[in-house]
This record gives C-alpha cells, structure tokens and sequence, in this order.
C-alpha cells in the first residue's frame, strides 16, 4: 500500500490527507510537532479572550483520526533525505515515504531588529506563541502596555486580544492608516478610527527602532525611529510571516522564500509536493503573490493535490480571489481584486461608499473604460461568494453589479439594508461626470 | 494548556472581573430575592403590597442595571469575553451553587410547596402569601404556588430579556426575537389567563389556558377535567377546545413550513423564551460530541412516543362507547389516531424515506410497530389499553417528563448543561416540529460557499448542541431538527458564513465535494 507521509497538520495537510482518503485506501501519516490534533489556527485568538477552549478550536473530535485512519505523529522532522525517501527526526528515528506533502505553513518574520530575541516578544502564528502570550501578558497587572508592531489582520487580532483583558495596547503602524498597503484609503482610514474606538493607542507612520530588556531578559520598553521610548511587557511582531522552511535547507528540495512548487504543485523532486503557506509558485497566477499565506488558499491546495496524488493529475488553479477578516467588531469580505492606492492599476476605478455610522463601508472597483467589474470590498455587510463568482466569471459590468447588488446580500433577516443608499451614490456620481 | 485560570474569586480580573455598578446591582437584585426567601420563612411583612412591589423590583431592576452597568460603555458587537474564565459560566463554583439553588427550588415548588407556604386548608402562608396583592389585582383571587412561578418567571424573561437586548444591540434579528419572547411570555403566558380567571365564576368556569402552550408541551391539555371545562364553557370554552386541536394539526405544521420550528421555539414558546434570556449566558454548554446528537434523537422522540400514548390513553378512558349520545366514542377515536399515525408513516416512508439515516429508519418502523400493536393487543385482549391505566400513565409522565425533566433537570441544570437540555432531549413539541422542519420545511441555515475558516464560534455558543461547524467548513447548508433558529450561530460567525434563510425546496441541503473557491474545472469534475 502507498503511504502517504504529510508534514503539517495545518488547514492544507489536512484538507490533502481528508480527500486523499475520500478517493483512496492509501496509507496516510502526518506529523506535527506543534499540537496533537488538527485546530483552526484562525481562532487561536478566541481561547486567550475566553469564548472558547483549546478543543473547542479543534475542528474534528479525537475519534475522527482514527475512524479514518489518519494516522497522527507528534515529532519534528529534522532532514529530509529524499534519494532514500526517509525523514528523521529530531526525537530520534525515521519514517519512509513514498509520496510526501510538505504543509509546513508559516512562521512569524522578524526584520532583524535589536532585542528581538528578548522574552515577551512574540508573533502570533502558533500554538506555542498563544502559550507565550498567556504566559507574559495573562492580565493587566502583570502586563499593564504591550506594543505591537504592524497593523494587518494579525495585528488587529492581538490587540483585540489584549484589549479583552484591559491591557493597554499601542500599536505602531508604518502606513498612514491602517493596513492601507492592502486597503483603499477611505477604508484603512475608518478602521483606524475604529480600532482606535476600542481604545487601541494607533501610532500612524511610525516604526520600531528597537527592543530594550531588562537584566532578567525580558522586554522592558520599544524605541521607535522617532526616537520615543515606550515601555512594555510584550511586543507583538505582526509584519508578516514566512515559510516555514529552515528544516530543508540541507535537503535537495529547492527553495527560494518557499519551497518552489510548479502549478501541480510539485517540488523539484518526484513524489514530493508542497502546499499551503510554505510552498511558492514558479510563476504567479493571475494577481496573485507567488507565496500565499491564506487559509482559503491551503485548503484549495489540500484540494488540488489530493487528486493528484490520487492519479488524476490537476494543477492548483484558484478561482476567483476571496478573502474575510473581521477587524474588532467590523467584518470584512472581499471578491476580486480591488487594490490600494499604491498597489492600484493604472485602469482600476473605484467607487466608494461609506455608511454614516462609521461601521459599515464598501469599495466597487471596476475597469476605467470597460466598465467591467473588478472587485468588490465590503465592511460591516455579508456578501454572497456565491453571487460575486458568477458575476466576475461573467465578466458583468459595473452598472449591472450595482443595480443587482441586493441579490448577493447575506447579512442577518431584518437588518437594515443599504442597496438604494449605494445605487443612489453611485449612480448620482457617474451623472454628474 | 491552561489558558482557563482557576481563580474561584469573584471580583478576580478582566475579562471575567465585574465593575463597581455590576456589583451593586447584585447587590440590589439579590436584596430583592432576600426579601422573599424571608417570606418564605413567613416573615410578617407589615404592608405585603410595599414590600412585595419592592422585592420585585429590586430583582428585575438589579438585573437591567446589570445589564446596562455591563454592555453600555462597549462598543456595539459580540460579547463573549471571558466566558470561559467566569465561574458562573464556565461550570465554577457559582455554577454549581446557582444550579444547586435552581434545582432545589424546583424540587420544592413540585413536591414540597407546603415550604413555599401551601396549605391544604384555608389560606395560604409565607411566600405563596406574600403574592397575594399582585394576584388580587390581577385575577382577583388569592396567589397559588403556580402564580408565584409565574410571576418569577415573567420577571426573568423580561429582566434577562433586556439584558439580551443589550447584549445583541447591533443585531435586528435577535432583538425583534427577543421582543416576541417577552411579548408573549408576559401576555399569553401571564396576563391573559390570569385576566380570563377574573371571568370565571360558579356557573362558569374555563381552565387556565395560555395560548400558546401547545399540545403535547402542554401534555394535560385534553384530560378530561380541562375537556369537560372546555364544553361547559359554551363558545368561547368549545373555541379554545379547538383552537388547541387546529394548533397542533394545522397551524404548527404550516408555520414550521414557512419559517422552521423557530417560529415557535425561539419567538414564541415560554421554555425557549428563558433559555434564549436568562439561559443565555449558558448556552455554550451544551454537548456538542456525536454521541449526545445520538442520545438525543433517541430520547426526545421516545418522549414524543410516550406522551402520544398518554394523551390517547387519557382521552380514551373518559370517552364513551355510544355513539348516539355522543359522536366521538372510544372506538371511533383509536382508529382515528391509529389511521393518523399510519397515514405519517406511510407518508414519510414512501416520500422521504432516502432522507433518513439508519437509526431514524430503525426508529420509524419500531415506534410505529410498537404504538399500532399496543393499539391491536388492546382490541384482540380486551386489556387495558396499552396495558396501564391511564390514570397511571399519566401520572408517570407528569412526575418524570413534565417535572423533573422540564424543570429540575431542564432549568435547574442550566450553568451546568446549558439553557437547552430540556428542549434538546426532553421536548415532544420541538420533536414534532423538528420533525416537520428537518423533512417538510423551508427553513434552512444557508453556508456562504468556502468562507468558513471552522474557527468554532458557531458550534460552541449553539445552545442545541449541534455542530454547526461540522455542515459550514464543508460548505453544506444547515438542516437539522433540533435547530431553533435562535440565529446566535450567525452572529458570532467572524467572517459572515452563516444566514437562517426560508427558501426554495430544491438544493436546500446541498453538498460539495470541493468548496467553492477552486478552479471550476475541479468543482465541475469533483462533484458531478
């Protein structure tokens, strides 16, 4: 029998191992060396703010390995010989494999600063790093400041962390809004606004310098490039994240920022394949960034590969661009591509809509002479993907996404709805034109 | 990991730490309840009006304030902060004292309510008493133990209803639901028959009747002392005597075809009204595991099952056998329900049988087994029908399912097992309307394609145990019986994954193999 051996029991090893035992009878082994069982990795915020408990994180009850005999491995691989096909471990021993899967994911980037080894200062990636946080910011006595460094989702997620055990929180942020590298201005400047509602001290436009500790090491303060010390107890570095791939540098896997995967997903080396966050496209698809750090794109991964494996032979070929987040209270859904201002194309249009409550907004971005429609990004309303897939498949113009932008509404029976408020905008502005 | 701190201190810090105005509202509220657990005691209250106002509304003023002390200076979105860190919601110390309390005084109000002040002859004593001013004003007569659970719970609705309302501010749906439960809780359950009682009097007389309360959550309402009012009642008693039949046989099973069994059982019913209030901060735990789904199909319909058999029992032993005196006898009413629950059967068989999993296969045919052969047995034996007395069956269910299961268990054990338990397992109501939503209804709770990131919100804060996780991450819509359509599982989605929705029949529980999201060529060949 083939055994299957998957690194990562992330969202992507474990969709690939699910519907590799779906189609097949193969053997199937992953191993993880950060927690016993498979958990959603976006919802490690939840157990630190108490509205769920580690196993409620945990997407399958402990008997569903077994009943599917996924056979679970709690070890760190250490090296990868791939001419004899075996990985070693850390823990000592090894284990042959006839077709691997790396889903390593990603780990938290660091930029070198100084103090960056200091205890309290943390990501916020892995398990390891919520038993950090709990370990040096449990209340607010013993962490009265913390500072967090970047603002993008991971950002927004400690801070809202923290600021549930009263925590104060100041939080440095290079844009001149919040995430305004990813998000059009109007938007990245009414989260700002809200997350500084939620009593966040957001610093716009400033970085960190570097990281003083004590003579216990541990952090005692951030110094900023303007030069002011702020002081502190932890420090959350969300700038971003990285492949986690420094156990295969030895090996003759080839890597570049991830392991380099062609659109099949497959590695340099036969019967070797990467997905999720740790792999990186040759070339990229479409828009998108050659390494994808998105639990949608795992999954997809975990998808495309599993039938590959299992003989039928597909390459990873995403559909329409999605994505969600929920910055504090404010949800925010996105389909297609609408960009920021420095990422604009020069024959992307944008029209923007604000809700006069300051919680809800939405961006339409279309082609300047076409008239097709691009993208959409909205705040505080649920959208249909469903609805958004057809219509950019469709390719449909923006005048008919406008008028019919009723029929992908998915917010809550009875709430209030904000069609006619955006058509009148809309259409009232390319009047005037 | 221990991310719970086991701190069984009270004030302890944020998130689980209440401030100064919460304190004094517990303070104020549990004042109000030392006022009537000295009344209990038979305390003399020299003016049982001032007092008993001032009790009341110490309650139900200490909780608003609460309420407002805890969500007014929060910005307006979920709040579950620290709800596994709480004592009082994560099964501490103060869960299990509340519980304690609850349970106990179920047990007395059920078996002991000579402690509450119950006396067999003449008046009334100490708590029952103490009520007598709001029940003279409200039905004329002196209070019994029931309109003092009444009362308690009316207040508990409404009280706990604010603080919902509160709680879920920015969230329309949840709040008109709210509204409904107190609507009705305080006018069809309280009020109304409390002001119908004012019209009794000896030549008239028609039994307590909330409205809503359907058969068979309201399993003694076809017994012969309720009947026998019904008819002497002249129209208006023969109107509500049909209005309960036409409830359970018409108007249920279309409203649960529009809207689900929501329209009832988080809008309307009394039960449903304080899991959804004073049960919510507990609604996180419930069982979510397998096995308990398991348990529970098995048990609520087994309750289904006996109070079907009680209620024909009943009803059959007060009917006559001469059909010239009256139209209904004891035979045309057996073969009435016999031929009903075959029709069912054949019905569900034959139309939905693909539907259904082994065990509720399994189930069907040995419910219906079992109820026809008793019904066969009696007729070819001549026994007693279903081989108890009625008297007796109807007693056991009393005892087991209408007071220890609904009350004792069901709200006494709400910090311990969650504000559902008796809804989930216990309810033969929410099993007939579950069984109309899951087969015969539009109601379902629509996934939005591949946004689900199964972070688990949605399956823990369901109060009905199910795993709604389990359905959205494999971008299947949601379609279970025991669903209320409470709609807490979409609330707290983070990314807009969930809608309760009433739509078309067709793809209403719909399945793909791969979310959407992947190239379509895959979703296409995959799912075909």
């Amino acid at each position: 029998m083939e055994h299957i051996v998957i690194i990562g029991n992330g969202i992507a090893g474990i969709t690939a191992a699910r519907h590799i035992r779906k189609f097949s009878n193969k053997k199937i082994t992953i191993i993880s060396a950060e927690a016993d069982y498979f958990f959603s990795r976006t919802a490690l915020m939840y157990v630190y703010m108490g509205h769920m408990r580690w196993r409620d994180i945990e997407p399958y009850e402990p008997w569903f390995w077994e009943k599917n005999r996924l056979e679970l491995k709690k070890a760190y691989v250490e090296k990868i010989d791939t001419d004899s096909q075996t990985l070693y471990f850390k823990e000592d021993g090894s284990l042959k494999y006839d077709k691997l899967i790396i889903a390593s994911g990603s780990t938290t980037s660091y930029y070198g600063w100084e103090g960056q080894d200091l205890k309290g200062v943390l990501g916020l990636v892995s398990k390891k790093d919520l038993e950090d946080l709990e370990k040096y910011a449990p209340n607010n006595k013993k962490c009265p400041r913390a500072v967090i460094i970047g603002g993008g989702l991971i950002g927004v997620e400690m801070a809202e962390m923290l600021r549930s055990r009263k925590i104060e929180v100041t939080m440095l942020v290079r844009e001149a809004a919040f995430w305004a590298g990813v998000l059009p201005k109007p938007e990245a400047q009414m989260i700002s606004r809200h997350v500084i509602s939620h009593g966040v001290d957001l610093r716009h436009n400033a970085q960190l310098d570097k990281i003083l500790g004590d003579d216990n090491g541990n952090v005692r303060a951030v110094i900023t490039k303007d030069g002011e010390e702020i002081p502190c107890c932890v420090v959350g570095i969300t700038t971003g994240v990285k492949p986690q791939i420094s156990f295969l540098e030895y090996s003759k896997i080839e890597i570049d920022k991830g392991i380099l995967v062609n659109k099949k997903l497959e590695t340099n080396i036969a019967n070797i394949y990467a997905i999720g966050d740790c792999a990186q496209q040759r070339k990229p698809i479409g828009n998108r960034p050659v390494v994808e750090a998105v639990w949608y794109t795992g999954r997809m991964m975990g998808e495309a590969v599993a039938q590959t494996i299992c003989g039928k032979p597909f390459e990873y070929k995403p559909g329409n661009w999605f994505n969600s987040a929920k910055f504090f209270d404010i949800e925010y859904q996105t389909y297609g591509w609408v960009f920021s201002e420095s990422r604009k194309k020069e024959y992307e249009t944008q029209f923007h809509w604000k809700c006069n409550s300051d919680l809800r907004c939405a961006t339409i971005s279309y082609h300047k002479n076409s008239g097709e429609f691009l993208g959409i990004n909205t705040f505080g309303i649920r959208m249909k993907q469903e609805v958004f897939d057809n219509w950019l498949n469709e390719k449909r113009s923006v005048d008919y996404v406008i008028e019919n932008l009723k029929q992908a509404n998915f917010d809550p029976e009875f709430f209030k709805s904000f069609e006619k408020e955006i058509q009148s905008k809309f259409f009232n502005q390319t009047a005037n034109v | 990991m221990s991310s719970v701190q086991r701190n069984m201190s009270l004030t302890g810090e944020p998130p689980k730490a209440i401030n100064t105005p919460q304190k004094l509202a517990t303070l104020l509220g549990m004042s109000g309840m030392f006022i009537l657990v000295l009344a209990a005691f038979n305390i003399n209250f020299p003016n049982k009006t001032v007092w008993l106002l001032i009790a009341l509304s110490s309650i139900f003023g200490g909780i608003v304030w609460f309420a407002i002390a805890a969500y007014s200076n929060k910005n307006e979105g979920i709040k579950n902060d620290g709800v596994w860190f709480k004592s009082i919601s994560s099964r501490g110390f103060l869960a299990w004292l509340t519980g304690l309390a609850l349970t106990g005084f179920y047990i007395v109000l059920y078996f002991f309510p000579q402690f509450l002040g119950l006396t067999n002859e003449g008046k009334n004593t100490g708590l029952i008493s103490f009520f007598d001013p709001l029940s003279k004003l409200l039905n004329g007569g002196p209070a019994s133990q029931w309109f003092v659970y009444g009362t308690l719970y009316t207040i508990a609705i409404l009280a706990f209803g604010i603080k919902f309302l509160k709680k879920y501010r920015h969230n329309k749906y949840e709040r008109l639901r709210t509204f409904s439960v107190m609507f009705f809780q305080l006018g069809f359950a309280f009020i109304i028959p409390e002001l119908m009682a004012r019209l009794n009097s000896d030549s008239f007389s028609l039994p307590y009747y909330d409205l809503k309360n359907i058969w068979p959550l309201n399993y003694y309402n076809f017994e012969q002392y309720r009947v026998d009012q019904f008819i002497s009642g002249g129209n208006i008693g023969l109107a509500l005597l049909i209005f309960g039949v036409v409830s359970i046989l018409i108007i249920t099973p279309i409203l649960t075809y529009k809207y689900g069994k929501r329209w009832y059982c988080s809008w309307v019913c009394g039960c449903g009204g304080l899991a959804e209030t004073a049960g919510d901060p507990f609604r996180h735990l419930s069982d979510k595991r397998l096995v308990a789904w398991k348990v529970e199909r098995w048990v609520v319909h087994s309750v289904l099952v006996f109070v079907v058999l009680m209620t024909t029992a009943v009803v059959y032993s007060y009917l006559g056998d001469d059909s010239s005196k009256y139209w209904l006898t004891k035979d045309a009413f057996l073969i009435s329900v016999a031929s009903f629950l075959t029709l069912v059967f054949l019905g569900v068989w034959i139309f939905k049988r693909k539907e259904l999993k082994k065990d509720a296969r399994l189930g069907a045919i040995g419910y219906f087994i079992i109820i026809i052969s008793l019904i066969g047995f009696h007729y070819f034996s001549g026994k007693t029908l279903f081989l108890f007395e009625a008297e007796t069956l109807r007693k056991t269910y009393g005892f087991l399912i209408g007071s220890i299961f609904s009350g004792v268990i069901g709200t006494g054990f709400y910090p311990i097992f969650g504000s559902r338990v008796w809804c989930r397992f216990g309810c033969p109501m929410a099993a007939i309307l579950g069984f109309q939503q899951r087969l015969f209804s539009k109601f379902r709770i629509t996934t939005n394609g591949g946004q689900c990131i199964s972070c688990g919100n949605c399956s823990t804060y369901c109060e009905m145990g199910i795993d709604v996780r389990a359905y959205a991450q494999k971008g299947e819509n949601i379609v279970r019986s025991s669903c209320v359509g409470c709609g807490i599982c979409s609330a707290v989605c983070p990314r807009g994954v969930l809608k309760l929705e009433n739509g078309p029949l067709e793809k209403r529980i719909d399945s793909n193999e791969i979310l959407l999201g992947n190239d379509v060529d895959l979703m296409n060949y995959v799912n075909k």
